[in-house]
Formats: structure tokens, sequence, C-alpha cells
């Protein structure tokens, strides 16, 4: 195994991080022979969407304070984006159900990857690594509905993209949440209030 | 602790709580509109920032590779044939087949 990560180690971290791009911007920092504080610092850059990812599923969450935060444990990328209802909540059936399905996959394919690595070869020669982008392209398109869903991801985009090349990994993707703010003009808001009084159940 | 141990360790309990904070601060309340408003718009903004870091950008830098042409083609096919499956097999294909060549 590279990076100085033992293959248990492989395991370990993707059993009880399992975060992804966090895994690796950390392993490749050690690898590069930076130190535990630098690596650290590069995760938690990589995970802090996950901050505005969760406060969002927050009120959709059951239970007390204890059983929320465990819950909050289940978000990632894919399922938070596939959980979400478009009305502001979340299924928190749903989003559990896909983080247990894609938590299987990713804790067995860092077994298989550790043990067997070598004999498969370089993942990225299946093009394995446009999954993901893909995915979340095909999620993106059914959210563009409205003009002003349309520019909030033109302007994510953008603060994304003129980012990378200034910040660490992960920054870029939170600036890019804040392109949401334009949810508070009176506009926006109006049309939500609009919206649940059609639907006859103000939440 | 090795190093590796300690990364593992400190990133677990950072992840676990920024994970935490928000269902413990926002669980189980009312949505007030603003929020509502806020939260519905931050999927393409979030979508949209992950599509562009992993498509445009290899790291710390801005790049176009295979797999933004393998992600162009997914797009393309999702949005003619509305198949999430179809579209993300063709860009593993597609940036596959551009990288073999």
């Amino acid at each position: 195994m590279e990076a100085g990560f033992s293959e248990l180690a492989a395991i370990v971290f993707s059993a009880i991080v399992f975060a992804g791009s966090a895994q690796f911007a950390s392993i490749s920092i050690v690898g590069a022979g930076g130190g535990a504080g630098a690596a650290v610092a590069a995760a938690t850059l990589m995970n802090s969407r996950f901050l505005p990812m969760s406060a969002a599923v927050g009120p959709s969450f059951s239970g007390g304070p204890v059983k929320r935060a465990a819950k909050g444990q289940t978000v990632v990328d894919a399922s938070w984006a596939m959980s979400s209802r478009g009305d502001g909540t979340f299924d928190q059936y749903l989003l559990m159900g896909a983080s247990a399905i894609a938590y299987v996959s990713w804790v067995s394919g860092t077994v298989v990857g550790a043990i067997w690595g070598d004999a498969i070869g370089d993942p990225s020669s299946f093009g394995l690594d446009a999954v993901f982008p893909a995915f979340f392209f095909g999620l993106l398109l059914n959210e563009l509905h409205s003009r002003r869903s349309r520019g909030v991801a033109a302007l994510g985009t953008l603060l994304a993209l003129a980012l990378v090349p200034l910040t660490p990994p992960g920054v870029p993707v939170l600036v890019a949440s804040l392109a949401s703010l334009v949810g508070l003009t009176n506009r926006a808001r109006a049309e939500v209030l609009e919206r649940q009084e059609a639907e006859g159940a103000p939440r | 602790m090795s190093i590796p141990a300690i990364v593992i360790a400190a990133s677990c309990a950072i992840t676990a709580a920024i994970k935490a904070v928000g269902p413990v601060a926002l669980g189980g309340r009312e949505l007030p509109t603003w929020f509502t408003s806020v939260v519905i718009l931050l999927s393409p903004a979030l979508l949209a920032a992950l599509v562009a870091t992993q498509a445009f950008a290899n790291g710390d830098h801005l790049a176009i590779g295979a797999d933004t042409a393998g992600v162009a083609a997914g797009g393309l096919v999702i949005w003619r044939t509305g198949s999430i499956i179809a579209c993300v097999v063709l860009a593993a294909a597609v940036t596959a087949g551009v990288r073999a060549i």
C-alpha cells in the first residue's frame, strides 16, 4: 500500500471516516511527507461542505439530539442530493438507506483495493473517476427547473472554479454553497410562501 | 501513535462533529420560510460546484481531461434520455476510451 498507510489503516479509515475526497486529500499529504496537522486540516476542509448539507437536513430528522446527531453521520453527497424533496425538506429514511448501501460498497471496495489493488491496476483506466461527477450532473439537471435555480448553479460553478487555483481543495465547494443565499431575496421567499399556501399545508 | 492513526482519529472526530452540528441545533423545528428558500437552492449550488471541481479541476489547478469528456457525454445522455444509469455508464466508458487512445 502506498502513502504510508497499511492495508488495515486504509480499511479502518474508510470504515470510520467514510468520505472519499477527504481520505484521498489527507492520504496524499501524508504520502508526500506532510505532517499529521496538514493532513487533518485538508480532510476538515474537504468535509466542511457537510456543514451546510447537514444543517439543511437537520429539521427533517426526527428524534432527540443524540439520535439526530447519529443520523447526521449518514450525510454524504450522493444520498443527501437524492433524498432532497425539492421543497426544503428531506426524506430521512431514503438518506439513511442510500448511505447504508454506499457505505457497504465503499468499505468493501477499500478492502478489495487494499488487498488486491496491485492485481486490478489503476482504477482510472476504467473511467471510474467520471462516475460521481456524472451522477451529480444528472441530479443537477433535475434541479434546473427555474430561472433562479439555473442562476444559482451558474454562480456556484463560477465561485468553485474561480477558487480552485487559490484555495486548498474543499474550500471552493464550501464557498459555492453561499450561492444558495439568493434564496434570502424577497421574491424567492415570497414564491416559497405561495407554493406552501397552494399546497395547503404550511410547514 | 503513528501518523496514519492520528490522522484517522482526528479526521473521524472532526467529520463527526461537522455532521452533527446542524441536526442537533436545528432538528425537530418548523422551517422558517427563509431557511426553506435557501435550502431549496443549496442543491443546485452544491451539485454544480461538485461537478465543476471534479470534472474541470485536478486538486488545486484547473484541468480538462478524459473525465471532462466523459462527464459531458454523460450529461448529454441524461438530457436526451433521462436515464441516470446510462449517463453514469457512458461517462465511465467515454473516460476510459479517451484515456486508452
